[in-house]
């Protein structure tokens, strides 16, 4: 009996904690808002672009190297994938048409959500987490500025602006990748394989991965954000926080994008 | 000598962590000009009772007065005039570590005024002057000392010349020397600009230095009030044993000892 009950008591508390962190996760994500978009205009806070701007080249300018490697190996890999399949039904020109959708619709975003999940929402958990260990989130409140907008907010922002870019940078690069097989493995002329990813593209496509990743950033800053907030314990703090935030980012992606998908899906087509 | 009205006032404050009582029934009363010190052992309370006056955490219950203002309840907006008019010297120094020691100090005054850059240069300068730190306005904080950090943080919180001053252990974690040279600073600060100070400390040489009166916290509710020689010549035994500093007596006792091993858990 004992121990159905410790079970029960110990699943319910597990419960709870996931609820409170839920809870407070959306709250901040509520504040953020606020202070990004309607205390601006009230007068009672301007949004601190220097800021701002500094973490769009962290975020963003930085990550272009690996995202754009690791897209265009992706782009690669599916393209010699997919040419395994089509290439016995003399199809390979389709691999255009599947490099193309895929990397537009899905792995150009998500890929890109994921890498700057691992090196920028790990970063921002660390920072802020860093920054509440050493008193200095108090200091900002005594001082009389709110730590949202203070921090979350810039970095919001420049997650906001710079993940769409990464995006479509990733998703060239990936086309790119499959282009390369194509043109050197498959010998399929320059020319054809350009017009052909050109007309199994739609705007849809773009758009709906471009959709997506606004909701990715969103994720990415209030998770990072809500995990430096909540650090406790010094340095091992801070290192448990950014692995969790990390580990929860990439999760609730996933999420974001299969709820995305699924409504792209059943309403556009 | 004090016939005005408190500048800080606490009534009735209690606190509770959880289940355990922080700090039970606190009533002090602050006056203009003077250096107020929370004076207790490690765990008395003393720095929950900081973070209340400053706004950082709310008590169970109870009242804080700044300036006639119950500032517990108001809400953070309401606040922000307090805020500006009130400094607080942390026990880490707390600089920010992304910002040069120049743009800490001078942070608050590009946010919450209209002043000229060039107006904020100038009173940078002469705010790092005071604590005798003129000419690291581009240092980086990790490139100071833990003295340094300390008299930064100090230029940093008296950059809206405040009203009322906060410091949390002050001496903590430095050498003497380096220590008193900082409570040193802190009466000249108080000489200067007629600040109110209220420190927050268990460090009895740096008590006797700067403090016009002594709060000695002990289990979460003042058991002493009154000057350094008030306190000293107190026949009350827990003051004693602080100003003596005389070890708390080792309670041995084997059954206790033995039942808190293998008993219930």
């Amino acid at each position: 009996m004992k121990l159905v009950n410790n079970m029960l008591g110990a699943t319910g508390r597990l419960f709870f904690s996931y609820m409170t962190h839920i809870s407070r996760m959306i709250y901040l994500t509520k504040d953020a808002l606020y202070w990004t978009i309607i205390a601006p205009f009230q007068g009672k806070g301007n949004i601190r672009w220097k800021s701002t701007i500094h973490q769009m080249v962290l975020i963003g300018f930085n990550s272009i190297p690996i995202v754009a490697t690791i897209c265009f190996f992706v782009g690669l890999i599916m393209a010699m994938q997919a040419a395994y399949q089509l290439e016995r039904f003399g199809a390979s020109i389709y691999v255009a048409d599947l490099v193309g959708v895929s990397m537009t619709r899905e792995l150009g975003p998500l890929l890109t959500a994921i890498i700057v999940a691992g090196r920028s929402g790990s970063a921002i958990a660390a920072e802020i987490g860093t920054m509440k260990v050493n008193e200095e989130i108090d200091a900002l409140k005594t001082m009389g500025f709110n730590p949202t907008r203070f921090l979350v907010v810039p970095r919001f922002l420049a997650l906001l602006f710079v993940l769409p870019c990464l995006s479509l940078i990733a998703d060239l690069v990936g086309i790119l990748g499959g282009f390369f097989l194509a043109v050197f493995s498959l010998n399929i002329s320059f020319t054809r394989y350009l017009n052909q990813t050109a007309e199994a593209l739609v705007m849809k496509d773009l758009v709906t991965g471009i959709v997506k990743t606004f909701f990715f950033a969103t994720i990415i800053a209030q998770v990072g954000a809500y995990q430096g907030f909540i650090v406790e314990g010094g340095a091992e703090g801070v290192g448990k926080s950014t692995t969790t935030s990390v580990v929860t980012s990439i999760f609730l992606i996933i999420i974001a994008d299969l709820i995305c998908t699924a409504v792209f899906y059943s309403t556009l087509g | 000598m004090h016939n005005n009205e408190p500048i800080l006032k606490i009534e009735n404050l209690e606190t509770h962590y959880g289940q355990r009582k922080i700090l039970d029934g606190i009533n002090l009363e602050i006056f203009a000009g003077e250096t107020m010190t929370i004076l207790g052992r490690s765990g008395c309370g003393k720095s929950t009772l900081l973070r209340h006056l400053i706004g950082l955490s709310k008590p169970t219950s109870g009242k804080i007065y700044i300036k006639g203002q119950d500032i517990i309840a108001l809400s953070e907006e309401q606040m922000l005039p307090i805020r500006r008019k009130i400094g607080m010297l942390f026990q880490g120094a707390a600089l920010f570590n992304s910002m040069s020691v120049g743009d800490n100090v001078a942070l608050a005054l590009r946010e919450h005024t209209n002043l000229e850059e060039s107006t904020i240069k100038i009173m940078t300068r002469m705010k790092l002057d005071q604590v005798g730190l003129s000419g690291f306005e581009d240092f980086m904080p990790s490139q100071l000392s833990g003295g340094m950090k300390k008299r930064a943080a100090l230029a940093r919180s008296i950059a809206m010349d405040p009203d009322i001053l906060f410091c949390d252990e002050p001496s903590a974690g430095l050498d003497p020397i380096v220590a008193v040279g900082i409570d040193q600073l802190i009466l000249k600060l108080k000489k200067a600009f007629n600040m109110t100070i209220i420190v927050v400390t268990h460090e009895l040489a740096s008590v006797a230095m700067i403090a016009d009166r002594i709060a000695l916290l002990d289990g979460g509710s003042i058991i002493a009030l009154g000057t350094v020689d008030e306190l000293k010549n107190s026949d009350n035994e827990k003051v004693q044993q602080f100003f003596n500093r005389i070890p708390d007596p080792e309670d041995y006792n084997r059954e206790s000892y033995l039942n808190s091993l293998i008993g219930d858990w």
